[in-house]
């Protein structure tokens, strides 16, 4: 029997104190060897749990078998049945309250489960570097028809490589001048490098996807065109309007979306300005507002852009933290500071419209909500003013109304929502289908994925038995 | 990448520029605009389509050089092409037969009215447009806007050319001699914020089209918000048109000058460095 050791094989990570004043990634990733100690540690369990709580379904212990051999191509092979963006995936995954949650190994007490994200990380920037792309080009075989799909996230580019492999014509359309949907403009180069994000796109556009950016469907490109000169199409443009709490003082200057702040940074390269042209603020005092990933991604950016203080005021305790926990040990080693149970009630400014300062409320945790968690109240005078020249509000997204509203014959759900049944991705018209963000609200990538799976079988069998109805002709 | 088939320079700081975008083309109307970026490096900028050939597959775009961008711009000349051009984005105009129609265009401006005043016309209205410019060289597009107009004013601050003063005196005398059903108001802010107080005072409608800072045009980042009747509103989807009246003017004026440090070294490095370049 071997002996399993009863941690993950530690991963290589850039210095606290060095990489808070860099955007290179922070997580380093395994060596082949220290991967190959890691899969050594998976029991490879029959009925693995893992697989099914993984929303692609990935063949774990297969591709982890794999790396213990040392046969690297043949886990690329096992990954890439299931998922087009391993890389990204094995970085970004919530593996926590996913595939590694259930993990029968780190069901044993005083184990930890086996580092799943890690190792398809591995197997997937291994496959980037050594993979010929031209190999995965599909025989120029008659098409069996034509697919609009609108947006280039991680759902879009799921359904676009499953039809491209399955004999489509593929035409993403893109509004921004850059695909990758929130890889791209979202989650910034200290989490997933962008070189990384480009070459899985590569990946998909060797498939025989074409990627068109600049059109705005609804604006550039109608749906009713798009349903005239496609068989079917998917709809998957994100959940990527940002809320704004409403306080007295969001006009001011210094208070910024977390959608802007992060588009500025990770699309527009102002870390780099001027030698790229888009500008960002240098702040001294930021204060970010939320709980999520996305404040994480907000505040350890703002501090990376050389900020002397950086908090994060979030009106639950850590206990309720929606942000990933991997993501806020980093944040802590990285001088980020917390204000917990604490609320902002107004931003407050100098004469000239500068931002000074936000005005905050403590908070109480009271009754549970509909949703399970306890409901925080604020506590009576307990005002107190942070100081700030910089606020990001980071508090989620509602779905994008430029082309809903240029198509109002497709239902949505009072959220404002697509309406898609989560079984098959089918809309109120035939023909159009939907899944990620604009269908569930703000989730996770590989949730977004995973509808994209899903639909990708969805849309082949509606364009198949479309064709096959013969046409009758009424007596 | 997007072609440009002609370059005009209209006036020592202003370039009239058509640009081969079928799809743009194609669907643009009144009071939309398009986001450009020029190159890999480059930022995205908002720009007014002022006029569009769909049988051609060209938009026409008149700018000013008023930072690096627009100054790198104003180098590119016909043969060349720009990296990034998305649209059309924003609400169009609403183009209809009012009646009587006065529309006022400050400086570049001009270049925004002058589809609006097209499509006026073309729907049956009586259209009187005022064209203000510090002085008689700014006065851009005159012949066309004359073309679809009834009525054209122009005004010069050094009374260079027509009549001497601001395009709100112009105003109080048309609204002095002749009933206006609708108006419009395109320039600085400060022009259309004092346009907004004139028409307000005479009970006359005024639409004026705001030019925030933008970044992606198409919603999702909140960059362009601005308070209209003390709500928000995003002006890249929900404008870039608002009633003068219900627009807050002293919040949207004290947004336009967030980044002016960086604009301004930003501009000067780039002269910098176009002087050791080409001397």
């Amino acid at each position: 029997m071997v002996r399993r050791s009863r941690t993950k094989t530690p991963i290589a990570e850039q210095n606290p104190a060095i990489r808070k004043s860099n955007f290179d990634e922070v997580c380093l990733g395994y060596t082949i060897e220290e991967g190959q100690a890691e899969a050594t540690r998976c029991l490879q369990c029959k009925d693995a749990p893992c697989i099914a709580s993984c929303p692609v379904m990935i063949d774990i212990p297969g591709f982890i078998l794999s790396i213990k051999e040392g046969n690297m191509q043949e886990a690329a092979d096992i990954l890439g049945k299931y998922t087009n963006l391993p890389a990204i995936c094995g970085r970004v995954c919530p593996q926590e309250k996913q595939c590694e949650q259930v993990c029968k190994l780190g069901m044993a007490k005083n184990f930890e489960p086996v580092a799943i994200g890690k190792l398809e990380r591995l197997v997937a920037d291994w496959a980037l570097e050594n993979q010929d792309f031209s190999k995965l080009r599909q025989p120029n075989t008659p098409k069996i028809g034509r697919i609009a799909v609108i947006g280039s996230g991680p759902s879009g580019l799921t359904v676009a490589g499953d039809l491209a492999k399955m004999n489509y014509d593929v035409i993403v359309y893109e509004a921004l001048h850059d695909s990758g949907g929130v890889l791209t403009y979202g989650i910034p180069e200290f989490r997933l490098p962008k070189r990384i994000v480009k070459k899985e796109i590569e990946s998909i556009e060797a498939l025989g996807v074409k990627i068109e950016t600049n059109v705005v469907i609804g604006k550039t490109i109608t749906m009713d065109e798009i349903i005239e000169e496609f068989d079917a199409c998917y709809i998957s443009v994100g959940a990527g309007a940002p809320n704004f709490m409403g306080i007295p003082g969001t006009a001011l200057n210094g208070v910024y979306s977390s959608s802007e702040y992060l588009t500025r940074i990770n699309l527009m390269h102002s870390y780099e300005f001027p030698k790229y042209d888009t500008p960002i603020k240098q702040s001294k005092h930021v204060v970010v507002i939320g709980g999520g990933n996305v404040a994480m991604d907000a505040a350890r950016s703002a501090k990376r852009l050389g900020a002397e203080h950086v908090s994060i005021v979030y009106r639950r305790s850590l206990e309720e933290l929606p942000a990933r926990i991997e993501e806020y040990h980093h944040s802590v080693e990285e001088d980020i500071a917390y204000h917990w149970l604490t609320n902002p009630i107004e931003y407050i400014s100098n004469d000239t419209g500068d931002l000074t300062g936000v005005k905050c409320v403590k908070m109480a945790l009271g009754e549970q909500d509909e949703s399970g968690r306890r409901r925080p109240v604020p506590i009576k005078n307990s005002e107190f003013i942070i100081e700030a020249d910089t606020v990001i509000e980071a508090i989620g997204q509602g779905s994008n109304k430029v082309l809903l509203s240029t198509f109002p014959e497709l239902k949505l759900t009072k959220w404002g929502y697509i309406e898609a049944d989560p079984k098959t991705g089918e809309t109120s018209i035939p023909g159009v289908f939907a899944g990620g963000d604009i269908v569930t609200g703000a989730a996770t990538v590989i949730l977004a994925m995973g509808a994209g799976k899903v639909a990708a079988v969805e849309i082949d069998k509606y364009v198949r038995e479309k064709s096959q109805t013969p046409v009758t002709t009424k007596v | 990448m997007y072609k440009i088939t002609k370059n005009e320079q209209l006036s020592e700081n202003e370039y009239d520029f058509w640009i081969e975008a079928p799809r743009i083309a194609a669907k643009a109307k009144p009071g939309q605009f398009v986001i450009l970026r020029i190159n890999e490096i480059g930022e995205r900028i908002p720009l007014t389509i002022a006029d569009a050939d769909s049988s051609s597959g060209k938009i026409r775009l008149v700018f000013q050089v008023i930072g690096k961008t627009t100054a790198e711009l104003g180098r590119l000349t016909a043969g060349d092409s720009i990296l990034d051009l998305t649209g059309p984005l924003g609400m169009p105009t609403e183009i209809k037969n009012y009646g009587t129609v006065m529309i006022v265009g400050g400086g570049v401006g001009i270049a925004a009215i002058l589809p609006i005043v097209k499509g006026l016309k073309l729907a049956g209205n009586r259209v009187i447009t005022i064209l203000g410019a510090k002085t008689a060289e700014l006065v851009i597009l005159q012949e066309e806007c004359r073309n679809y107009s009834d009525e054209l004013i122009i005004t010069t601050d050094d009374g260079s050319l027509g009549m001497k003063g601001l395009v709100t005196e112009a105003m109080e005398q048309v609204i002095a001699k002749e009933t206006i059903n609708c108006s419009w108001a395109i320039g600085p802010s400060m022009m259309m914020k004092f346009c907004t107080l004139t028409a307000t005072k005479h009970e006359l409608p005024i639409y004026v089209s705001l030019n925030p800072i933008m970044i992606d045009g198409t919603g999702m980042c909140g960059g362009c918000r601005v308070t209209i009747d003390g709500s928000m509103k995003f002006a890249c989807v929900d404008g870039p048109e608002f009633k003068g009246t219900e627009v807050n003017w002293d919040e949207f004026i004290s947004r336009m000058r967030q980044y002016k440090t960086e604009e301004e070294n930003c501009l000067t490095d780039y002269q910098k460095a176009q002087v050791k370049n080409h001397g």
